[in-house]
């Protein structure tokens, strides 16, 4: 029971480890990820057609990161290049793939909630031990965050996204090009929260209209909760996919009533956003398109 | 052009330099000679073009007119990275640190020492400690930035623009933010930096400060370059002129005088009489000390009668908490009587802002009690201290004293505007009366009332809060920074008003980063010192020497 508890915690937890790990990125250069739905959507389709025109999941895998990337670079560049609102340009990318991803799901398999089966990793819905851990893109998950954290405290890049999230105007007067930084924290962002829309349609072996069901969100969540830190956004992420298990489990058991343990996960989500994480700063030039 | 022409080899050549952001010419036909191995200020009013030169200097902006040369090479119109590795380092008014990277990352940024794919920390560390050590400027390279004292900060920006070779270190306002004990330090290090061969050009309004320490002056005035000069053969006076256009009286630190400073210059006069003349005037210097001189004696030995009224503002053990700590303000307690000035010195962030919030109401107090002519304002709402006749000239004019986008009008009545409405409306034509007569009183420009205030310079936007701030009936005011950034004729017309202020008999509690305008207005000075007021004495005991240690904690 309780390892079933673990094992169905760290399965939830994998798309929300990818989405939120380009959430840190991103939000860490000073670009506001409320795009990680769609690019986690984008992500889901995209590998869903790799897969089903090439018959592997690892072309699912490139297609997805590819299609994230893409559009990581759409937001990049309204923001970055056009200076449009970060939040506005967020919501478009998120409506906008919600609507390509159903207009390609129609022209691609003709239907209007699914893809057929493809194939992907894993046992398909089947939360075996084994089966979770050949899946290559757990396996990914566990290190994404350790990885982000490197890559953020230690290497020159992640130096420079720190300085550019920060204080823009201190890493141009130094040469550095805030744009560049940016351009690359972001698309990698997108490619990034792709992969956990990936490992969803890849898991369940077909896409679903809208799939994601609102874990880009979540996992933004889990980036502040975690105060915009690789490690503790990661240990926000295992909570909320915590939570969710435990809904899942409590559920069947008929102790509360179903709408309250529905609850459960928004609910630790607010208390925690609310209390546990105090005042969190975020990054000073988070949101400010640079002038 | 009539530019002294530096003897020998030059570091800067910049001719005929134009630059327009939008409809606003910042340059119009600047020039700007620089030999090597001199340190050389520009200075000017505020909006005389003396930073966007300055950064068309750096590489920040490119000129849209004339002709940049460095170290005898044409790079008009260069960028900040091709700057840097020339040899130009600029240190910037605001400083351009992150505070949430180390003293060492920010000094590294942007030209990381690596070992394969990471950033070497121990090697970017143990070069600043070299750094630190043959240049003398002191720095712990693993501390973070944000936790760093103004003065230190600084430090960090001269060492960045060191560390990349700078050879011509550009440095704007860089007095601005430092307590009197700091500046001398500053004054240390670029000469040191100097004699080992590097070019240093500065810009500042400070006239006392730049005498002693520059080589050679640019002064700047509506964007043109007006004239160039020695300092050994000139005078702040001189200075003064060639910068506002016309003659401007200054006492012996450099401040404006107005036509009420009558007793400031007494009391620097006094203690020096006999001595040369400490008084700096464009014109009639001896009318002027002869005039002053009888009222000297009577306002420093007759006490004012005003001193023996009970308080008008009194703090008992105020607690106020800050955005950081649990006690910005720590168990203060003070009084300002009727008539008088208490001048509130200290380095910026001690705890002033929080005092001054907590008493305009804008920020609970945690514990104690202020009283306004013996009535307890403590629980009041800002509406209702207001009504009581507490007014309050904010620090930061942008952030809480103006709304930028609104006219002259709608910001000279904002907060009082129940009073020009009826039934709910504003009147517009009542407005409008109102603010022409105001405009007119403190002579703000341009007249227009139906400007916005983003429309004038900061000067007139000063003019604008005084005005609000300043009405007749005002018990007290809270005086924050309220020259901050604002040009030679604005000060000493805001001084005038202050001091007549005083004259009518209400309360000020003035805080300001100057020293020198702390001397000039006050009756008493306190100092604040990490949420205490850790000294208070008359102003004739007062002086930079006596306060700039209890500034630092230095004396305590």
């Amino acid at each position: 029971m309780l390892l079933l508890l673990l094992l169905q915690t760290l399965r939830i937890a994998i798309p929300y480890l990818f989405a939120a790990s380009g959430g840190v990125l991103a939000e860490r250069a000073g670009i506001v990820s409320l795009t990680l739905e769609g690019f986690m959507l984008t992500g889901a389709f995209c590998a869903t057609l790799g897969s089903f025109y090439f018959g592997s999941p690892w072309m699912g895998l490139l297609l997805g990161v590819a299609g994230g990337a893409v559009f990581g670079a759409i937001h990049a560049v309204a923001t970055i290049r056009f200076k449009a609102d970060q939040i506005v340009s967020a919501v478009a990318i998120n409506l906008m793939v919600v609507g390509l991803t159903r207009f390609f799901l129609r022209l691609a398999f003709d239907s209007s909630s699914n893809s057929p089966r493809v194939a992907g990793f894993g046992g398909d819905g089947n939360a075996g031990v084994l089966a979770t851990f050949t899946n290559p893109l757990v396996l990914l998950g566990i290190l994404v965050m350790p990885a982000l954290a490197w890559v953020i405290d230690r290497t020159r890049f992640g130096l420079r996204v720190r300085a550019v999230g920060e204080k823009p105007e201190a890493a141009t007067t130094l040469g550095i090009s805030v744009d560049r930084i940016r351009y690359g924290a972001v698309i990698t962002s997108g490619a990034l929260a792709a992969l956990g829309g990936c490992y969803l349609a890849l898991d369940q072996h077909q896409f679903t209209d809208q799939m994601t069901a609102g874990r880009g969100f979540i996992a933004l969540a889990a980036v502040i909760f975690g105060r915009w830190t690789p490690v503790r956004a990661g240990i926000a992420c295992l909570l909320f996919a915590f939570a969710e298990a435990l809904q899942i489990q409590v559920q069947g058991t008929g102790v509360l009533p179903s709408q309250f343990v529905s609850m459960i996960p928004y609910v630790l989500t607010l208390v925690a956003l609310a209390g546990v994480v105090g005042r969190a700063v975020p990054p000073a030039a988070l949101g400010r398109a640079e002038g | 052009m009539s530019l002294d022409t530096p003897a020998g080899h030059l570091a800067v050549r910049m001719s005929h330099v134009q630059k327009f952001f939008g409809p606003v010419h910042a340059n119009r036909d600047a020039s700007l000679d620089v030999a090597v191995g001199e340190i050389h200020a520009v200075v000017g009013e505020n909006g005389a073009g003396k930073s966007t030169l300055l950064r068309v200097l750096s590489g920040m902006y490119a000129p849209d007119g004339g002709t940049v040369e460095v170290f005898g090479r044409d790079v008009t119109g260069w960028r900040t990275a091709n700057a840097i590795a020339a040899g130009v380092g600029m240190v910037h008014q605001h400083f351009m640190l992150v505070p949430t990277l180390t003293v060492a990352e920010n000094v590294v940024l942007g030209r990381e020492p690596m070992t394969g794919l990471t950033y070497d920390r121990a090697s970017a560390e143990s070069a600043l400690g070299k750094l630190s050590r043959e240049t003398g400027l002191a720095c712990v390279p693993s501390r973070m930035v944000s936790e760093l004292s103004v003065g230190e900060a600084q430090r960090v920006e001269i060492l960045k623009t060191l560390y990349r070779g700078a050879k011509l270190l550009i440095l704007d306002e860089p007095t601005a933010v430092l307590s009197p004990p700091e500046v001398g330090e500053l004054w240390r290090v670029l000469r040191t930096v100097r004699d080992a061969g590097a070019t240093i050009v500065l810009v500042t309004h400070k006239l006392d400060e730049l005498m002693d320490v520059t080589d050679r002056i640019t002064v700047m005035r509506q964007g043109k370059t007006v004239t160039g000069m020695r300092t050994s053969e000139t005078t702040p006076a001189a200075i003064a002129t060639a910068m506002v256009g016309r003659a401007v009286r200054l006492d012996a630190s450099g401040m404006p005088v107005g036509a009420e400073g009558r007793e400031v210059e007494l009391a620097r006069a006094v203690p020096d009489a006999g001595g040369p003349p400490d008084q700096m005037l464009i014109s009639s210097a001896h009318d002027r000390i002869a005039l002053s001189v009888p009222a000297a004696i009577t306002s420093t030995l007759a006490p004012t009668p005003a001193y023996t009224d009970t308080p008008r503002l009194r703090l008992t053990a105020v607690t106020v908490a800050g955005a950081r700590s649990k006690t910005a303000v720590d168990t203060l307690s003070l009084t300002i009587a009727p008539g008088e000035i208490l001048g509130l010195a200290g380095v910026e962030g001690n705890g002033q802002t929080e005092l001054i919030e907590a008493i305009a109401g804008l920020r609970p107090v945690t514990s104690g009690t202020i009283t306004v002519d013996g009535t307890d304002i403590t629980k009041y709402s800002i509406g209702k201290r207001l009504a009581h006749g507490i007014t309050h000239i904010p620090e930061d004019r942008h952030a809480r004293g103006l709304v930028l986008d609104y006219s002259i009008a709608d910001n000279l009545i904002l907060g009082r505007q129940k009073q020009f409405s009826s039934s709910g409306a504003i009147n517009r034509a009542r407005t409008l009366a109102f603010a022409e007569d105001r405009i007119k009183a403190f002579d703000i420009r341009p007249t227009d009332p139906n400007l916005p205030a983003r429309a004038l310079s900061g000067g007139n936007q000063q003019k604008i809060v005084v005005a609000r701030e300043m009405p007749a009936d005002f018990r007290v005011l809270l005086a924050a920074q309220p020259t901050r950034g604002v040009d030679v004729g604005a000060i000493e017309f805001i001084h005038d008003q202050l001091r007549a202020a005083r004259r009518s008999g209400k309360a000020i509690l003035l805080v300001s980063a100057e020293l020198h305008e702390i001397l000039a207005l006050s009756d008493r000075v306190a100092v604040m010192y990490r949420g205490k007021i850790v000294t208070e004495m008359p102003r004739a005991e007062a002086s930079e020497e006596v306060l700039g240690p209890w500034m630092t904690g230095a004396q305590s």
